[in-house]
C-alpha cells in the first residue's frame, strides 16, 4: 500500500505563493516515511492533499497504484490523526473508537470485538466508559490512533500527532508509535518539524522546503549527506564557515578542509559545521594542522549533560560547539578563553546563495 | 478559607471606592432597576386582576383573545423552524467557507436588527399591498398577503430573521472544522457528519437562539401592526389585540392579555438562563 505523489501542486490565494508546488515523492509500502520540514513548508497541505481534504490544483495521488486524486476523501480508506487530537467530545472513547465502524455498517458483535482490540492495543480498555474530556493529552491521542485504525484504514496519515504533548509524552508516544508500526507495518506518512523525531522513528524522510521537496532519503542519507545547504543547515543545527576555494580546498581564513572535486579556484564556499564535529583542545597543545583553528570562547551554556560553547573564530564567524559535560570540565575554559578547535568533518558547498 | 480567596477579597476591597461612592452608586441602580423594571411588572399583574379573577379569565377566554393567541402560535411556529433551519445552513456557510459576497450575506442577515419594524412592515405593505409591486398580479389570483395571515407570517419571519444566526456563527467558528475532517477520513457522508458532529457541537447556541427568536416572534408588534389592517379576531396577534382592548378603555382586558405577554418573557428568561448554564463548559 504504497503512497505516491506526482506533480501535487496546490494553491490557496490566487497570485500569491503555492503552499505546494509540483511535489513528487513515494511512500514506500510497510514504512513509515516523514515529511520533514519549518513551519510553512508545505507539509500539511500534502497531507491534506493525500487524505482528500483539499482537492490539488494540478497532479497525482497514487494510493497502492490506484489513482484517487478524485476520490472523495470517504472511500480513500486512510486513517488520520490530529494534531488538534479532534475527538467528537459528546461521544465516549468506546464510541469515538466505534464511529467509523458504525458509518460503515459493521455488525454490532464484530464492532465491539474491534473496539475492545483497538483500546487494548493503545492500553486504554480500562477507560473506554469516559469521555475526551476527562482524558489527558497523550491518551486523548491514543484514541485518535484507535479511531483512525478501527477501520484497517489503507494508510495512517499523521499530522504533527504528537505536536500539542509535551517533551516526556512525547518521547513516550514516539517510542510507542514505533512499536505499534513494527506490529502493524501500515504504510504511514508523518508530518513533523521536529528532526528528531523524523530521524528517529522514519525509514524515509522527505525534506521540504517552500512547498517544495528539497531533499528525499534514508535518515542517514539526510544526515550524512545533505544535497543542498538548505538541508546541511536545517538538519542537525550546523554552523556557517564563509570562505573561498583555494588551492583545491575550502579555506575560511586560516582554517581549511577538504573541497568539492568540482570547485574552481577562488570560488565561494560555504562550510556547514554540526556541534559535535568540533572537537576542543586547550590553545596550542599538540601540532596544528589545516583543519585546526584558534577561536575565542564567546558564552558557555550548559545544557543537561553538555555543554553548549559559542566560539569566535579570527574570520568573523561564529560557530557553536556541543562538548560532553565530562569533556568539558577536563578541558577546563572559561568565557573569553582562546581553545585550539579541530573541525573533523564538514559539509562544504560551492557557490554564492543565500540560506 | 483558601489562601487565594483572602487574597482576592483583600485586592476587591483595596479596588472598591469609599463608602458613600459605593452606596451610591448601588442605590442608583436599586432605583433604576425598581421603577423601569419592577413597578411596570407589578402594575401589568395589579391592572389585569384589578377586576378580579373572573374578569381576568374571561378576557382571556374571549373568542377574539383566542384567535390572537392562536394566530400569535400560528406565526411563531412557521417562524422558528423557518428561521432555525436559515440561521443554521446560513451560520455554517459562512463559518466553514470562503465564498464570494461572505461579507455582504453576513451584513444582510443583521438587516432586520437595523431596520426599524415599522419600516420591515411597510416594504411587505409596497410590495404585496393593491398598489404594491406584486399587488395586481397577487388579486388577479386571489392571493391575500397584506391585511392577512401570510402578511403576519411574514413579517414575523423577517423580524426573527437573524436570532439563531447570531448566536450560532461565533459558537461555529470558535470550534473549527477538525472534527468534521476527522468524521470524513472515517467514511461519514457530509450529512451524517453534520448531524452527528457538527450539530452536538452548537446545540446550545441553536437553542439559545430558538428562545431568543420564538420571544421576539410573539413579541413582536412594529412591523405585523402595519400588515395586520386590525381585523379584529382574524388578523390581530397578542400584541396587537392588547393594544385595541386598551385603545377602547377596556384596560383590565388590555393587561390580562399583557400579563401572557409579560409571563412568555419570565418564562423565557429562565429557560434562557438555564441553556446558559447548561452550555457552560465543564
Amino acid at each position: 500500500m504504497s503512497i505516491v505523489v506526482e506533480q501535487l501542486a496546490r494553491r490557496f490565494n490566487r497570485g500569491g505563493s503555492p503552499a505546494v508546488s509540483r511535489v513528487s515523492f513515494q511512500a514506500p509500502e510497510g514504512a513509515i516515511t516523514s515529511l520533514l520540514g519549518p513551519s510553512g513548508a508545505g507539509k500539511s497541505t500534502l497531507l491534506r492533499l493525500i487524505a482528500g481534504l483539499e482537492i490539488p490544483d494540478e497532479g497525482r495521488v497514487l494510493i497502492d497504484g490506484v489513482d484517487s486524486t478524485q476520490m472523495p476523501v470517504q472511500q480513500r480508506g486512510v486513517g488520520v490523526v490530529f494534531q488538534s487530537y479532534a475527538l467528537f467530545k459528546h461521544l465516549t472513547v468506546r464510541q469515538n473508537v466505534a464511529f467509523g465502524l458504525e458509518v460503515r455498517r459493521v455488525p454490532k458483535a464484530e464492532r465491539e470485538a474491534r473496539v475492545e482490540e483497538m483500546l487494548r492495543m493503545v492500553q486504554l480498555e480500562h477507560l473506554g466508559g469516559r469521555y475526551p474530556g476527562q482524558l489527558s493529552g497523550g491518551q486523548r491521542q491514543r484514541v485518535a490512533f484507535a479511531r483512525a485504525l478501527a477501520i484497517r484504514p489503507r494508510v495512517l496519515l499523521l499530522d504533527e500527532p504528537f505536536g500539542a504533548l509535551d517533551t516526556r509524552v512525547r518521547e513516550e508516544l514516539r517510542e510507542w508509535l514505533h512499536a505499534l508500526h513494527e506490529r502493524t507495518r501500515l504504510t504511514t506518512l508523518l508530518v513533523t518539524h521536529d528532526q528528531q523525531e523524523a530521524l528517529e522513528i522514519s525509514q524515509h524522510v522527505v525534506v521540504l522546503s517552500e512547498g517544495c521537496v528539497a531533499q528525499a532519503g534514508s535518515p542517514a542519507d539526510i544526515y550524512d549527506r545533505p544535497a543542498s545547504p538548505f538541508v546541511a543547515s536545517f538538519i542537525g543545527g550546523a554552523s556557517v564557515l564563509r570562505g573561498h576555494v583555494q588551492a583545491g580546498r575550502a579555506a575560511m581564513g586560516a582554517l581549511s578542509v577538504t573541497a568539492p572535486a568540482a570547485a574552481r579556484e577562488g570560488e565561494p564556499v560555504h562550510a556547514f559545521v554540526r556541534p559535535h564535529d568540533i572537537k576542543l583542545a586547550k590553545a596550542f597543545a599538540g601540532a596544528a594542522s589545516a583543519s585546526t583553528t584558534t577561536g575565542r570562547v564567546e558564552r558557555l551554556k550548559p545544557v543537561g549533560g553538555y555543554v553548549k560553547v559559542f566560539l569566535r573564530l579570527p574570520s568573523g564567524d561564529e560557530v557553536t560547539v556541543e562538548v560532553p559535560r565530562s569533556e568539558f570540565d577536563a578541558l577546563g575554559v572559561a568565557e573569553g578563553d582562546s581553545v585550539r578547535a579541530d573541525v573533523r568533518s564538514a559539509t562544504v558547498f560551492v557557490g554564492d546563495y543565500s540560506i | 478559607m483558601h489562601p487565594s480567596t483572602l487574597v482576592l477579597r483583600r485586592s476587591a476591597r483595596s479596588l472598591s471606592g469609599p463608602a458613600f461612592v459605593r452606596w451610591g452608586l448601588i442605590g442608583a441602580a436599586v432605583l433604576l432597576l425598581g421603577v423601569f423594571l419592577i413597578v411596570p411588572l407589578v402594575a401589568v399583574f395589579t391592572f389585569a386582576f384589578q377586576k378580579g379573577w373572573e374578569a381576568y379569565v374571561s378576557a382571556l377566554t374571549h373568542p377574539t383573545a383566542l384567535a390572537a393567541m392562536r394566530l400569535t402560535l400560528l406565526a411563531a411556529a412557521i417562524a422558528v423552524p423557518f428561521n432555525l433551519v436559515f440561521g443554521l445552513a446560513a451560520s455554517w456557510l459562512i463559518a466553514r467557507f470562503q465564498f464570494r459576497g461572505r461579507s455582504l450575506l453576513m451584513t444582510l442577515i443583521d438587516l432586520p436588527f437595523s431596520v426599524s419594524p415599522v419600516i420591515a412592515g411597510l416594504i411587505f405593505v409596497l410590495l404585496f399591498g393593491r398598489q404594491g409591486w406584486l399587488g395586481p398580479w397577487l388579486l388577479d389570483h386571489d392571493v391575500r398577503v397584506i391585511f392577512a395571515v401570510p402578511g403576519i407570517v411574514l413579517a414575523t419571519v423577517f423580524v426573527t430573521f437573524p436570532f439563531v444566526a447570531r448566536e450560532v456563527l461565533p459558537v461555529m467558528e470558535a470550534q473549527g472544522s477538525d472534527e468534521e475532517e476527522a468524521a470524513l477520513t472515517l467514511g461519514a457522508s457530509g450529512w451524517r457528519t453534520f448531524l452527528v458532529v457538527t450539530l452536538p457541537k452548537v446545540k446550545w447556541g441553536v437553542l439559545y437562539g430558538v428562545i431568543l427568536c420564538n420571544a421576539r416572534a410573539m413579541g413582536e408588534f412594529g412591523a405585523v401592526s402595519v400588515v395586520s389592517g386590525h381585523v379584529r379576531g382574524v388578523t390581530t396577534t397578542l400584541p396587537l389585540h392588547a393594544e385595541i382592548l386598551y385603545n377602547e378603555y377596556d384596560l383590565a382586558g388590555a393587561f390580562a392579555v399583557a400579563s401572557l405577554l409579560t409571563l412568555l418573557a419570565l418564562v423565557t428568561l429562565v429557560v434562557k438562563k438555564f441553556v446558559e448554564w447548561r452550555s457552560q463548559p465543564s
